[in-house]
């Protein structure tokens, strides 16, 4: 395993070196750095040019320039000497200051969209597994398909006009919907959820009906109350939540016939509630550390009852209770923004157009920690949505496509032949073997992603690790460039060799050649 | 499909043994299995259609089309250059069916939208065919190669692969795309093409490298067959099924990689028009002229979305294992 692991590095910094000198070529002869500079009109031209080809060593021909750029990327590797020279930039900036900057605004950008992607694929995908060749399955392949056939500028701009232009007018003339738009939304909603439960044709006129009448009972109720202007959860509509996860935590963890896990979930959601009376004082005064002690006290704590109460099985019980606690108290959390939101929306710099279409933040907003979250949630809403449509579709593909193969393996027809219920089955056994193959693609994504998404990033104007290449390749500005590259190219290195080595450690099939 | 050659006596069919398949080769199978597909047939016309009509409309080449107005050249703005296709008849509140003299519009400068858009589908039609056709070349010699004769050929092809692979293909492609954007579509396209060959070099191999221990190779080997003969009689008929799935996603890959780049600018330049350049070119336009933005959109989503299609099509006619049963079908087949 260690000669396994030694060579693998040994062999990825000769590929990273290699393909370096590629991308330094062709980034090299990709135009003329010196552009700029030869159509302007000043009049120490000559003095400019000078000095730019001198600061970036432009006298030398690119492929002996490489060896100098080289030579101070080496000097990256000496440990704590902090003498790493990845060059200037064409503004004399240098490369190794804007990096982090740029690759910070990534990271906050691909983070969110990242983990609902996956989330939701993984759902949508087991849904669909589990429906396959139905209506909703044939629906969401197609969708799916679809997605992969969008280009992402187009979903970006198509984004911008519709939701972010359209909701801000709806916002600024009059937050009511029409009766016959709830009265559509409510049947295309409840015809979702008949798709979405299947079955018989009784069951499904039930569910129709059902989820047609609650959904459009609240649009009415949203309308009626002002409530895109005042939006919250309230009291009650905070209980019927934290109810439904209860539920559905141990629905899922458990089934619910499991009296004990019910408990479990049940306490810590009774807990949650209580606290939302309780912490409004504490939350005026939270910081954005008051709210991560506060997350990682609800999870210990749903830890603990469940440890305490989860009897023979304390691992299912200690599941349950941090899910729970962790969903329930992000309901709290979630009312107390929307307590915020008039404020956010009446404030001069907004005035009444929340959803913004470009940047990552409203230039000056102070605020405390409720204001400014709902100013980071409404720059990178868009953008979010843009990029989680398109990882969305391969995760739901993936998962689908993972899942109907593990359940036509031996083993799953062993559990369901030994009497288990077929939630046990499916959560059990089946889905973690289904989540082996994901896994790779994951490690995969994570290191394309933090390469910043290129187009995502110039539509929305955040100034991430995608417009920082796309910019300096605009002015064939070398070291930028090449920056982008050694970052995004050793995580993809690394994240690759992550999956290798998960996919061994998780499949005991695979071994390690050595 | 019968052009892809494949040997009636491969030990697929002969281990297939039933007796409604006997004498059918692999190739007439897979045929009958796509053809059957009605997704996958349907994307395959539609594809053709749209292809022949926008040739058949401005002309390939020297040969000129039934529309009146050509890519480029400037005509008077009619009405603000508003599309005048109506495909509401005046029965319904329309203006009736009819084409109009700008069926498209006319971009801001005055020159026929429609004609622009069917230049477009050319192009970028174009530029999916040949990335998708000399990448899937590139990556096939490779990966077959690599695959066959192992060892140290193969350590250093899989090393050169696995240094294009580190750069993003967007990445590399803007480069690329950079340096010979103003090229035109097919040195574009061809430069494209070289580095994105990495993901079907990979298949290949690893076809490759199962393929290369089986008996009938054993047996061709025994019988005298030169490398060369065994790789592409033998072996390459057999692992066409990967290569020819795998062609198809890059093609529908290919098509947004060349949008994309021109939406950076890095993509093919004017006095040529792709469909990604016509909206990347537009965007600013949509509040107003929206159709400037529409039409290609509608292409560009529908071009992917169909060679999408024809692409899962086809996966299901060369594995039928991941085929959808039909309960009807299986009761057919079975009671024959």
């Amino acid at each position: 395993m260690v000669s396994f692991i030694l060579r693998r590095i040994v062999v990825s910094i000769l590929i990273l070196i290699a393909a370096s000198f590629i991308m330094y070529v062709l980034a090299a002869n990709s135009g003329d750095p010196l552009r700029d500079l030869e159509g302007s009109n000043s009049p120490n031209k000559d003095q400019l040019i000078a000095a730019r080809v001198q600061a970036l060593d432009l006298d030398v021909p690119p492929p002996l320039r490489w060896f100098l750029w080289l030579g101070g990327a080496a000097k990256c590797l000496i440990p704590f000497a902090n003498a790493c020279d990845l060059g200037l930039t064409i503004q004399n900036a240098e490369v190794t200051t804007i990096l982090p900057t740029a690759m910070l605004a990534t990271v906050q950008l691909v983070t969110l969209a990242f983990v609902l992607a996956l989330v939701l694929g993984i759902v949508v995908g087991i849904a669909t597994a589990l429906r396959q060749y139905s209506g909703f399955d044939l629906s969401v392949t197609f969708v799916s398909f679809f997605l992969f056939s969008l280009p992402s500028f187009l979903v970006a701009v198509l984004l911008k006009e519709f939701i972010a232009i359209g909701f801000n007018n709806f916002l600024q003339r009059d937050p009511t919907i029409a009766p016959v738009a709830i009265v559509l939304i409510a049947v295309v909603a409840g015809l979702v959820w008949q798709v979405l439960i299947g079955g018989a044709f009784k069951r499904r006129a039930v569910v129709f009906g059902v989820s047609a009448l609650a959904t459009g009972l609240v649009l009415a109720y949203m309308s009626l109350s002002d409530w895109f202007l005042h939006p919250g959860l309230g009291p009650v509509g905070l209980l019927v939540l934290i109810a439904g996860t209860v539920v559905a935590t141990t629905a899922l963890v458990a089934g619910l016939s499991n009296r004990r896990v019910l408990l479990i979930s049940g306490i810590n959601g009774a807990i949650a509630y209580a606290c939302y009376f309780a912490l409004q004082g504490l939350f005026d005064v939270s910081t954005i550390g008051t709210l991560l002690i506060l997350a990682l006290v609800a999870i210990i704590v749903g830890i603990a009852i469940g440890f305490a109460l989860g009897a023979h099985d304390k691992g299912q019980g200690m599941r349950a209770g941090a899910i729970t606690a962790l969903v329930t108290s992000g309901l709290v959390v979630l009312d107390r923004f929307m307590q915020s939101w008039p404020a956010y929306v009446d404030s001069p710099r907004i005035n009444g157009r929340p959803i913004a279409t470009v940047g990552a933040g409203t230039p000056g907003f102070g605020g405390d920690v409720w204001l400014s979250g709902i100013d980071t949630f409404t720059h990178l809403l868009l953008p979010t949505i843009a990029l989680l449509l398109i990882s969305f579709a391969s995760y739901t593909r993936y998962s689908r496509s993972g899942l109907l193969e593990v359940l036509n393996q031996d083993y799953i027809r062993t559990a369901r032949a030994k009497g288990l219920p077929e939630r046990t089955v499916i959560v059990r056994h089946a889905f973690r073997n289904m989540l082996i193959p994901i896994a790779t693609l994951v490690a995969t994504d994570v290191g394309a992603l933090l390469g910043g998404a290129v187009i995502t990033e110039r539509v929305f104007a955040i100034s991430g690790m995608g417009a920082l290449f796309a910019s300096s390749l605009d002015r064939v500005d070398l070291n930028p460039i090449m920056g982008y590259f050694v970052v995004i190219a050793i995580m993809a290195i690394l994240f690759n060799f992550l999956a290798d080595l998960a996919y061994a450690v998780l499949d005991p099939r695979v071994r390690v050649r050595t | 499909m019968t052009q892809l050659a494949i040997e009636p006596s491969t030990p697929e069919t002969e281990s297939a043994g039933h007796e409604s398949v006997a004498g059918q080769t692999q190739a007439r199978l897979v045929f009958k299995r796509f053809v059957s597909n009605k997704i996958a047939m349907t994307s395959l016309i539609v594809l053709v259609l749209i292809v022949g009509f926008s040739i058949s409309a401005i002309g390939i080449g020297p040969i000129p089309g039934w529309w009146k107005y050509d890519y480029v050249q400037l005509n008077p703005q009619n009405n603000g250059g508003a599309a005048t296709l109506s495909l509401i008849p005046e029965w319904l509140g329309g203006a009736g069916i009819m084409l109009g003299e700008h069926p498209f519009g006319q971009s801001r400068i005055g020159v026929d939208y429609f004609a622009m858009t069917m230049r477009g589908i050319q192009n970028s039609f174009l530029v999916m065919v040949v990335i998708g056709g000399v990448g899937t070349i590139i990556g096939t010699v490779v990966g077959a190669i690599a695959g066959y004769y192992r060892g140290w050929v193969d350590s250093v092809l899989m090393r050169i692969t696995d240094i294009f692979i580190v750069i993003p293909a967007l990445v590399i492609g803007a480069v690329v795309g950079r340096t010979a954007g103003g090229l035109g579509a097919i040195v574009l396209a061809v430069l494209l093409a070289f580095v994105s060959w990495m993901s079907i070099a990979r298949l290949v191999r690893a076809e490759f490298l199962t393929l290369r221990e089986r008996e009938f190779v054993e047996a061709a080997r025994v019988a005298g067959a030169s490398d060369m003969r065994i790789i592409f009689k033998h072996i390459l008929p057999n692992a066409v099924g990967v290569v020819i799935v795998a062609a198809t996603l890059l093609a529908a890959a290919a098509i947004l990689l060349e949008t994309a780049l021109s939406y950076l600018g890095y993509g093919i330049r004017p006095p040529e028009v792709s469909l990604g350049r016509l909206i990347s070119d537009n965007q600013s336009a949509f509040a107003t002229r929206p159709w400037l933005y529409w039409w290609p959109a509608t292409f560009i989503v529908l071009l992917a979305l169909l060679v999408n299609f024809i692409g899962d099509g086809l996966r299901d006619a060369f594995d039928p294992r991941q085929k959808r049963f039909k309960r009807r079908k299986m009761r057919e087949f079975v009671g024959q």
